[in-house]
């Protein structure tokens, strides 16, 4: 890798304690991260996709720090932010933001578009009172919203223009980086295009870099220049999106890309009929999940193997597991050794 | 006017209006369309354009009192719904119409075991007795393809995954065998991998079980995959009607072209400007007797204000004939 990431993450786990019994003590640990690495060029996109539960918004919130990772490195610009604290994470803050999934959840409903807007500014004490109505009025054109709609309240806004009310709330402070956790999934498809069109014309003008989670692939496919695939809290495949999508390695990755319906009845694909549900992250299984998952004959195998990523091609990364990928690709990765992404 | 024996179902003119502080909003504005026998109608649209109701108001299970049905007939074999008895109706439900509701957890009862809520349907619509009824709901987890039905069936809801909830629920529709079923959104909440399972799932039941299946969803993908005929509806009405395979290849209205054009595919060129329908659903509330999807498009002035008729252009294939948005 010749230039420095804009974000780096190295061995990353999030896990939260469970508590059961009578007495509330700490009985297991819920592993919804378990040992993540990838890194984000400035002005790239990286597109997450998995099942629910298997940890991609878990992670996305642990990259901007909205929650305390268990372990591991998140370099920002070449500064580990895992450790910081809330005070020393303060200043950093303007240069990763977020974008969630509900927008309506995500605004105070007893704030006005430009109370919400300005938040920002005032609490990174940027500018005065005149300077901070033009940014506003800015970020509003900038994400299509009449200068008027400041003056109102975000429940009175349809579903697209609420996200583009998060949107706006995101680049106030012109972030370098911005972590989209499904950011369309509650839209209209209309609606949707016109969102996608915004974020993609956003990242144009002002390079900005998006960590875009969500499970829609096709859409993910359409934002992204690279696509990591997750299951049950760690990466199993990752390689530019054109790759992935043309020639994927990972068990898991291909019958996920053949369980997306085409809207073409004429094109049958041959569906990968996946049996059960994802496993609970709390006590996963020791070796390969999804070997696990699937009843592989090899799954004995993949306990105490090393399962993280390996590159098999340029650009291409696959999990070295017995059970998920090809013979042919296994003693590739094994002849090649390890080469971390 | 007598219905083709090969119809199971035949929707005519159907109004359903809700009451609000607005005044009367008319959700579902004459709609038409037939179910054939064993055959699956997907109804598609965005939110708010009235797919729901149009099913709801089938079954005659509206939000009461505001929901009305003001007009039009629902035939069900040869019988016409809208005029049925209470009686008739309940019997209805649940024995020859099957509904599989959007969110399993909300169509389930969560202080009830599984089994107990499946065999209620056996005792409520077979007069089965308990013991019987309990053998039969078993029966049913197995045909859903539960593993270890015998087991879940002592489960309450909330111990099973989504994917084993919704097809729960799709048991409990299937339970009596239903000529036709109802499935509003039946994936929209499950992941691809679980929607897969559940589409084969419906896929293989209809085969073994020949019923016909009433699809509603906004996602094209499932109605290309799923359905034989499709029905397009905006604001309330329905602007397109045809076979799946050529609706998908030539569209004929706008709003349809519209809606396929602005989903990214796996084909679409990476970060290309994907096309939109400007604006969003029209509000019911202002309502325009013209072409609705007109309005949406800032059009409303420059088209005449009739209602642009429903009509059959080729064998099977129906479009609202206005001369905006109709592009032969």
């Amino acid at each position: 890798m010749t230039a420095t990431p804009l974000l780096a993450v190295d061995h990353l786990r999030v896990h939260f304690p469970v508590r059961g019994g009578i007495l509330p003590r700490h009985s297991a640990a819920l592993r919804a991260v378990d040992g993540v690495a990838l890194h984000i060029q400035p002005g790239e996109t990286l597109g997450l996709v998995g099942e629910s539960g298997c940890g991609k918004s878990t992670l996305g919130k642990a990259i901007v720090r909205l929650l305390k990772p268990t372990s591991g490195s998140i370099r920002f610009d070449a500064t580990d932010i895992s450790t910081l604290s809330q005070r020393a994470l303060r200043p950093l803050r303007r240069n990763f933001q977020m974008i969630f999934q509900d927008p309506a959840e995500s605004l105070d409903p007893r704030m006005s578009v430009r109370a919400i807007l300005e938040e920002p500014f005032i609490i990174h004490g940027l500018g005065d009172r005149s300077s901070r109505r033009l940014e506003v009025n800015g970020l509003l054109d900038r994400v299509g919203l009449p200068a008027t709609a400041g003056e109102r309240y975000s429940f009175e806004f349809s579903g697209g223009q609420r996200q583009r009310i998060g949107i706006a709330r995101a680049l106030a402070l012109k972030p370098k980086l911005i972590v989209c956790d499904e950011p369309v999934s509650a839209l209209d498809v209309s609606v949707q295009s016109q969102i996608l069109n915004l974020l993609v014309e956003l990242q144009r003008d002002f390079g900005l870099a998006y960590l875009f989670i969500a499970h829609d692939l096709a859409v993910v496919k359409h934002v992204s220049d690279r696509v990591a695939v997750m299951y049950l809290g760690k990466l199993v495949e990752l390689a530019a999106a054109e790759t992935i999508y043309r020639d994927p390695r990972h068990a898991y990755t291909k019958a996920l890309l053949s369980a997306i319906p085409s809207p073409d009845p004429k094109l049958k694909r041959e569906k990968i009929l996946l049996e059960g549900d994802v496993p609970s992250p709390i006590d996963p299984p020791p070796g390969s999940a999804f070997g696990h998952r699937m009843g592989h004959p090899r799954y004995a195998e993949s306990i105490g193997a090393d399962l993280s990523l390996a590159q098999i091609a340029p650009d291409h990364w696959v999990a070295a597991d017995p059970c998920c990928i090809s013979d042919e690709d296994l003693a590739t990765l094994r002849r090649n050794g390890a080469s971390p992404c | 006017m007598t219905a083709a024996p090969d119809i199971l179902l035949e929707v005519d003119k159907l109004i359903t209006s809700f009451e609000t502080d607005r005044g009367m909003l008319r959700a579902v504005d004459q709609v038409s369309f037939d179910v054939p026998r064993g055959k699956t109608v997907g109804i598609v649209g965005e939110s708010g354009c009235g797919k729901s109701v149009t099913a709801m108001s089938i079954i005659r299970l509206l939000p009461q009192p505001a929901g009305r049905i003001l007009g039009g007939q629902v035939r069900f074999n040869g019988i016409d719904l809208l005029r049925a008895s209470d009686a008739q109706m309940q019997a209805t439900r649940g024995g020859d119409i099957g509904v599989i509701f959007q969110e399993p957890m909300t169509a389930l009862n969560p202080v009830h075991r599984i089994g107990r809520q499946v065999a209620e349907v056996f005792r409520i619509h077979q007069k089965l007795t308990k013991r019987d009824a309990w053998d039969a709901a078993t029966e049913m987890l197995q045909l859903v393809r539960i593993p270890d039905p015998a087991r879940r069936m002592m489960d309450y809801p909330h111990q099973l995954s989504g994917g084993m909830r919704q097809r729960i629920v799709i048991a409990l529709a299937l339970a009596c065998k239903p000529a036709l079923v109802i499935a509003d959104e039946p994936t929209t909440a499950l992941d691809v991998t679980v929607q897969a399972q559940i589409l084969d799932l419906m896929r293989r039941l209809q085969d073994e079980l020949g019923m016909s299946i009433i699809l509603i969803t906004h996602d094209l993908g499932v109605i290309a995959e799923t359905c034989d005929e499709v029905v397009v509806m905006y604001a309330g009405r329905v602007v397109e009607r045809a076979r799946a395979d050529a609706l998908f290849e030539h569209p004929l209205h706008a709003y349809t072209r519209g809606l396929l054009q602005s989903i990214p595919t796996l084909d679409t060129p990476s970060k290309s400007v994907l096309k939109t329908i400007p604006g969003m659903v029209a509000s019911l509330a202002n309502h325009v007797h013209g072409c609705r999807f007109c309005q949406r498009m800032g059009r409303s002035a420059s088209v005449p204000n009739d209602r642009p008729q429903l009509e059959q252009v080729t064998p099977g294939h129906w479009v609202e004939t206005c001369p905006q948005c109709y592009q032969p």
